[in-house]
Order: structure tokens, then C-alpha cells, then sequence
């Protein structure tokens, strides 16, 4: 039977710490811009000027057939070449934060778009309409009266979007980045505990992700009654 | 740009002599083919039990599914396929564990990573299954109720058939979303598409084409189950029934 | 037949219904009716088992429903119910609802379950949409496809819970003519109702129902030219202006 030894976990915690900053920070960078990425493609694709529709739906429709894994693999082995090439970067520049972050907003920002087009298509025409007949033009019906009623009904949806994106940033082990998981898995291979350290990453992603979407439900509810 | 685009590469022999490039892409695409169907079998069949389970009205029943669900979904998918794959041979009893360990190498990432996907995935299908069941009208469980079926009968006539029905589109979702996570088996060394790929830019001079054909592949299998997919739902479509609330 | 005495419910500190009692003898047509909110269809699924109630009893035929030790889908098979949206299997043919039970609960051969589903289906006038589905019919059609479902059970006994509210105007009477011909055939039947008209022609007896009370349990005569509490006079009021 094996034994557990869970001794080298405490002095690796300021290492995992440190993973953990680098897991939020790409989390948050691609938040942030995958949804301001994801509105911008959902009100092309609902724009009644064809080419920018057509560009929206070919956009969201190529990200979502592809695996994250593939995408992170384009930014970690590929995109970085190519910038070398084209713009002059400097041959060895160290990318990997940067193309990871890149990767992580372009591909989320496919799902967003989807959530936001629902959300704004969740917003009674009647309601562009009531604002085109006070004289509003298209931008500022967006802005004033259409999008922040969808946003209010997609909060949960974004929300539990970004839980599931916090969960894929375990994903940036393939760019061999030093985020929480990668850490955990690096320090269990040098102190011969990987058992213990992939069990207690597990069990860290668990508390944090369940604790969120409880967060998420509980307000959901609250969104509802009131 | 001084690139030398070769879309030849892939049939000159491959480095290891035995086939050329295109038969690794073929051998990455039939493995994650196999890897995600046999996933994909696992999951339909525990997600619907689990789904179920959480619509009986049994407490220690529904909360044993809740429970389930809640794990394989806060957990993300990396790292419970590391927890197959290098931390359940290790918790296993002695011989169990040993005899794995012991066993070719494609046996035990296809195993593990089999389990880990199919699991997954399973939790997500069995939430699709619970919200179809309680989308239907409470009143359609009273009338099986009240015709004289059991409990167990009113389930296999009345509420499943038509919540399978309700629930193609969204597992017609994680029937694609199946096939895309199966690339994360790469990191355990599973040679399937993903990780061909990367072996392909490790081996050629030619990484654009490579990753190119392997993101072609990937959007083939996409459209390919899409289509399938809308066949299934054309097929289960029930006539006059408008769905959704 | 049906026999309810002294029956509480309650959904945790809400009582829903309270000491209810009431009868249903062989070849009777009682009418349960009352406010919405009152308790009625709540009490008519406590016949059948499909609601808990805390205290009390109920008995079919002599089966006490309560008890944990009967069987209850025994005895919903052969008691008959027909509900407020029909409840028709959406994924199946008409054909089929009308078989279906018949074949799984009482083990019909299905030759014989789909003969006699036709039979019932052309009584109420359908036969010709027996391949159809549910979705493909009206409203008022498929209420009558629900009937003749129950009816296909060979019940003691029919409950109806507002089997016409769900239903436009123009489609209440096909199937109050249907209930009409049952009553008339002696079946035994309790019906949760604001068909007053049906009441007057049909019933027996009317239970009137408030606040989870019965306040009234009475003749239809004595209950239509003189009730006696106040608030059935100001229902009556309400329900027969129209």
C-alpha cells in the first residue's frame, strides 16, 4: 500500500503561491479581453453589413472546432517564429507569458461572443425600437439600453465561463509555464511526491472552482427573486 | 518571408523509417478517434444514470450524484487526468498497481486517459440529462404516476425517451467538446493528434504545415460530428412537438 | 368507492388541506369545486397517491391509499385520471399512448391493447387520428385521446382534475360531452370543475372547497338553490354572472 508523505508540501507553498499569481493573471488578462473581444464579435455577427458578419461567424466557428490545447500550441511553438520573422523581435525573447495570454483571450473570446450574442438576442427587439424612436442612433442604444439588460442577464453565464477558464489555465503546462499546476507538478518530480502534490492540486482547484460556482449559483438566485 | 512552404513533407519517410509523416498524421487521427468514442460511450452511459439519479426523490440518492457532478466538474481536466494516470497506479493495491505499471506504455496512457475523459464528460452529460428531465412538465411524471406505471417505468417511458429527445442539441455540445478535450491526452504522452503534431515540428523542418494539417483535422472530425449529429436530431424530431419552453 | 376521512396536508408550516372529508359510492358523479387556491386538485391527487397527506385515510375500493404497504401502482392502474394539460406522451403516436400502459401495467398482448385503444378512440369520435401525435392535435382533441386513455384501463372509477381550464372556449364542450356520456353510463367519477353547467346536469352531489375546507358537501339541488355558506353564495355569485 502506499504512503502518503505530505511533508514537503508546506515548504513548497511560497513556489505555489507564485504559480498561483501567474494562474489569476492569465486568467484575468483573458477575461478581461475575451469579453470586450467577445462583444465586439457578437455585434458583428449580428450586424447587418454581411462581410463583418461572415468574418464573426467564421472567426467563432473555426475557435470553437478547435482544442485549446492546439490553440496554445499554435501561440507556444509557432507564433512566436512567425513575430520573430515579421516584426524583428529579437531571436530567444522570452514569450511564453505573453503568447499564453494572447492564446487564452483570442480562444475564449470565441465562447464569449456566443454568451453575448444570446444575451443580446435575449433583449426584446421592442426595446431598439423604443430607443430608435427617442432618437437614439445604433451605438448609443447599444450602449444605454440594449447591452446593459443583456449583461445583466449573462452575468451567471460569464461568470461560470470564467470558472471553467481558470480551470483551463492548467492547460499552459504545454508552454512549459511555471502557473500553479505547473509548479505543483515541477516540485513533486524534484521531491519524489508527486502523488501528494497532484492530490493537493487537485483538491486546491476544487475548493477554489467549487466555492466560486456556489458563489455563482447563490447570486443567480438572488438575481432571480429580485 | 524567407519560409519553404512543402506541403511534400508529409510523404517523405518519417524519421523513425517505418511509414511516412501522413501515416503518423493517420495513427494520431485514429487514436484520438478510438480514444474519444470509447470516452464518449462511458460518458453517455454513467451521465445518464447520474442524471437520473439526481431527479429520484431519494436525499442520499440525488446527493451522492450532486456530489459526483461537483467533483469531475471543479476539477480541471489536466490535472484529473494526471490523477489517473500517475497517482491512482500509486493508491491501487500492490499487484493491481504493479501489474499497470508493467503493461505497455499505449495500454496504460489509452486506459487512463479513456477513464479520465469519459468521467468528465460524464458529469457534464449527466447535468444536460437532469436539466432535460426537469424541463418537462412536472404534470408527465403524474400522468405515467397515474396510468399504473412504477416509478422505474414512468422514467424508461415517459420522462427519458423525451428528455433524450430535448437534450440531443446541448450532448451534441459535449459530443464535440469530447473530441477536442481528448487532445490534453498528449501530455501524458498519448500519441494522438496533438501530440503528432508537435512531433511533426520536432521532426520536419516544416512546422506551418504541420500544425495547419493537424487544426485541419481537428475542424474535419467538428463538421463531421455536426452533421452526423443534425441526422440524429432530424431522426428523434418528434412530430408537433414544438421544443423548449 | 372512494372514501376520504378527516385528511391533513401540509406543505411544511402551510396547511393545504384540512380534516377533509368526503364520499364517492358506486355510480356517483361528485364535483369538487371551489376559489382557485382552495385545496381541490391538491385532494383529488391524494385519491390516487400522487400527493402525500400527513394524517387521516383514504380508501379506493377498500385499499387504504396511505398505507406504505400497497401497492400503488396496482391501484392507479385501475383508477382512472385525466389531467388539467392532458398529459399526453409527446413522443409517442396516438395509438401508442392508448397501448402502452395496457401492454407494460397489465400485460396485455399488444394486439389486443391496440384493438381495444381504437375501440375507445372511436367513441370519442378520433379513430381517424389514431398514427398522428400528440402535438398534431387540438387542445379538445387531445383531452379526448386522455380519456379515452384512463378509459382503456377498464377503471372503477375516473378522476378528473379541471379537465377543461386549459382548453379555449369553443373546445370545452366535446369533451364535457364525452364526461357527460360517461356519467351517464354509470361510470363512478370525481371531477375538479368550474363547469357549472356540467355540474347542474350531471352531478349527484357537489363538495365545495375553501382554504383547504370542505365548507359544502351537498345535493346538487340543495347546493345550486341554496347554499349555505357565504362564501359559496359569493362564488356562485361569481362563477354563474357570466
Amino acid at each position: 500500500m502506499y504512503e502518503f508523505d505530505w511533508s514537503s508540501i508546506p515548504g513548497a507553498l511560497p513556489f505555489l503561491a507564485k504559480g498561483m499569481l501567474v494562474s489569476l493573471e492569465i486568467m484575468v488578462a483573458a477575461v478581461v479581453i475575451g469579453i470586450v473581444w467577445g462583444t465586439l464579435l457578437a455585434m458583428m455577427r449580428l450586424s447587418s453589413i454581411k462581410p463583418l458578419s461572415w468574418f464573426a461567424a467564421g472567426y467563432v466557428n473555426t475557435f470553437r472546432a478547435i482544442p485549446l490545447v492546439m490553440v496554445l500550441l499554435w501561440f507556444f511553438l509557432i507564433v512566436p517564429h512567425l513575430l520573430e520573422q515579421l516584426l524583428g523581435v529579437p531571436r530567444g525573447t522570452d514569450m511564453r507569458l505573453g503568447s499564453a495570454i494572447a492564446g487564452f483571450a483570442l480562444f475564449e473570446a470565441a465562447y464569449y461572443s456566443e454568451i453575448i450574442r444570446a444575451g443580446i438576442q435575449s433583449v426584446s427587439k421592442g426595446q431598439m425600437a423604443a430607443a430608435s424612436a427617442l432618437g437614439m442612433n445604433y451605438w448609443q442604444s447599444m450602449r444605454l439600453v440594449v447591452l446593459p439588460q443583456a449583461f445583466r442577464n449573462m452575468v451567471p453565464l460569464l461568470l461560470t465561463q470564467g470558472i471553467i477558464l481558470f480551470q483551463d489555465t492548467s492547460l499552459v503546462y504545454v508552454s512549459a509555464l511555471a502557473d500553479f499546476f505547473g509548479t505543483a507538478s515541477k516540485v513533486g518530480d524534484r521531491d519524489g511526491r508527486l502523488v501528494e502534490m497532484l492530490l493537493f492540486a487537485g483538491a486546491v482547484y476544487f475548493v477554489l472552482c467549487f466555492s466560486a460556482s456556489q458563489l455563482v449559483r447563490f447570486y443567480q438566485k438572488r438575481l432571480k427573486t429580485a | 518571408m524567407a519560409y519553404n512552404w512543402n506541403w511534400e513533407v508529409f510523404l517523405q519517410p518519417s524519421a523513425t523509417g517505418s511509414g511516412t509523416y501522413f501515416d503518423w498524421m493517420v495513427y494520431g487521427f485514429k487514436t484520438t478517434i478510438g480514444l474519444s468514442l470509447t470516452a464518449w460511450l462511458i460518458a453517455l452511459l454513467l451521465g445518464a444514470l447520474v442524471g437520473v439519479l439526481r431527479t429520484v426523490p431519494n436525499k442520499l440518492l440525488s446527493g451522492i450524484a450532486a456530489a459526483y457532478v461537483e467533483v469531475f466538474r471543479n476539477i480541471p481536466l489536466l490535472v484529473q487526468l494526471f490523477l489517473w494516470y500517475f497517482v491512482l497506479p500509486e493508491l491501487l493495491p500492490t499487484e493491481l498497481g504493479n501489474a499497470f505499471k508493467q503493461s505497455n506504455p499505449f495500454v496504460q496512457q489509452f486506459l487512463s486517459s479513456m477513464l479520465c475523459l469519459g468521467l468528465f464528460t460524464s458529469a457534464r452529460v449527466a447535468e444536460q440529462v437532469r436539466s432535460g428531465i426537469e424541463s418537462l412538465p412536472r404534470g408527465q411524471k403524474n400522468a405515467g404516476l397515474a396510468i399504473g406505471f412504477t416509478l422505474p417505468q414512468t422514467y424508461r417511458y415517459v420522462l427519458l425517451p423525451m428528455a433524450f429527445r430535448l437534450v440531443v442539441p446541448p450532448l451534441t455540445s459535449e459530443f464535440l467538446n469530447i473530441f477536442k478535450n481528448s487532445a490534453v491526452c498528449s501530455t501524458i504522452g498519448l500519441l494522438e493528434l496533438a501530440a503528432q503534431g508537435r512531433q511533426l515540428v520536432d521532426y520536419t523542418a516544416q512546422p506551418y504545415e504541420s500544425f495547419i494539417a493537424v487544426t485541419l483535422a481537428y475542424v474535419v472530425i467538428n463538421v463531421t460530428v455536426m452533421v452526423l449529429m443534425r441526422r440524429v436530431e432530424a431522426r428523434v424530431r418528434v412530430p408537433g412537438f414544438i421544443g423548449g419552453k | 368507492m372512494i372514501s376520504i376521512n378527516n385528511v391533513n396536508k401540509h406543505y411544511g408550516a402551510f396547511q393545504v388541506l384540512t380534516d377533509c372529508t368526503t364520499h364517492v359510492n358506486k355510480g356517483e358523479v361528485v364535483v369538487v369545486c371551489g376559489p382557485s387556491g382552495s385545496g381541490k386538485s391538491t385532494l383529488i391527487k391524494c385519491v390516487n397517491g400522487l400527493e402525500p397527506f400527513q394524517s387521516g385515510g383514504i380508501t379506493v375500493n377498500g385499499v387504504a391509499v396511505g398505507d406504505p404497504k400497497t401497492n400503488l401502482s396496482k391501484l392507479r392502474s385501475h383508477v382512472g385520471m385525466v389531467f388539467q394539460n392532458f398529459e399526453l406522451f409527446p413522443h409517442m403516436s396516438i395509438a401508442k399512448n392508448l397501448s402502452i400502459a395496457q401492454t407494460k401495467v397489465l400485460g396485455r398482448d399488444l394486439a389486443e391493447a391496440e384493438v381495444k385503444g381504437l375501440q375507445l378512440l372511436d367513441r370519442v369520435g378520433l379513430k381517424a387520428h389514431a398514427h398522428k401525435f400528440p402535438g398534431q392535435l387540438s387542445g379538445g382533441q387531445q383531452q379526448r385521446v386522455a380519456i379515452a386513455r384512463a378509459l382503456a384501463m377498464d377503471p372503477i372509477c375516473m378522476l378528473f382534475d379541471e379537465p377543461t381550464s386549459a382548453l379555449d372556449p369553443e373546445m370545452i364542450n366535446e369533451v364535457l360531452d364525452v364526461m357527460t356520456e360517461l356519467a351517464q353510463e354509470g361510470m363512478t367519477m370525481m371531477c375538479v370543475t368550474h363547469e357549472m353547467g356540467f355540474a347542474k346536469r350531471v352531478a349527484h352531489r357537489v363538495v365545495f372547497m375553501d382554504h383547504g375546507r370542505i365548507v359544502e358537501d351537498d345535493s346538487k339541488e340543495a347546493f345550486f338553490d341554496s347554499p349555505r355558506s357565504e362564501r359559496a353564495h359569493q362564488f356562485l355569485a361569481k362563477i354563474l354572472q357570466h
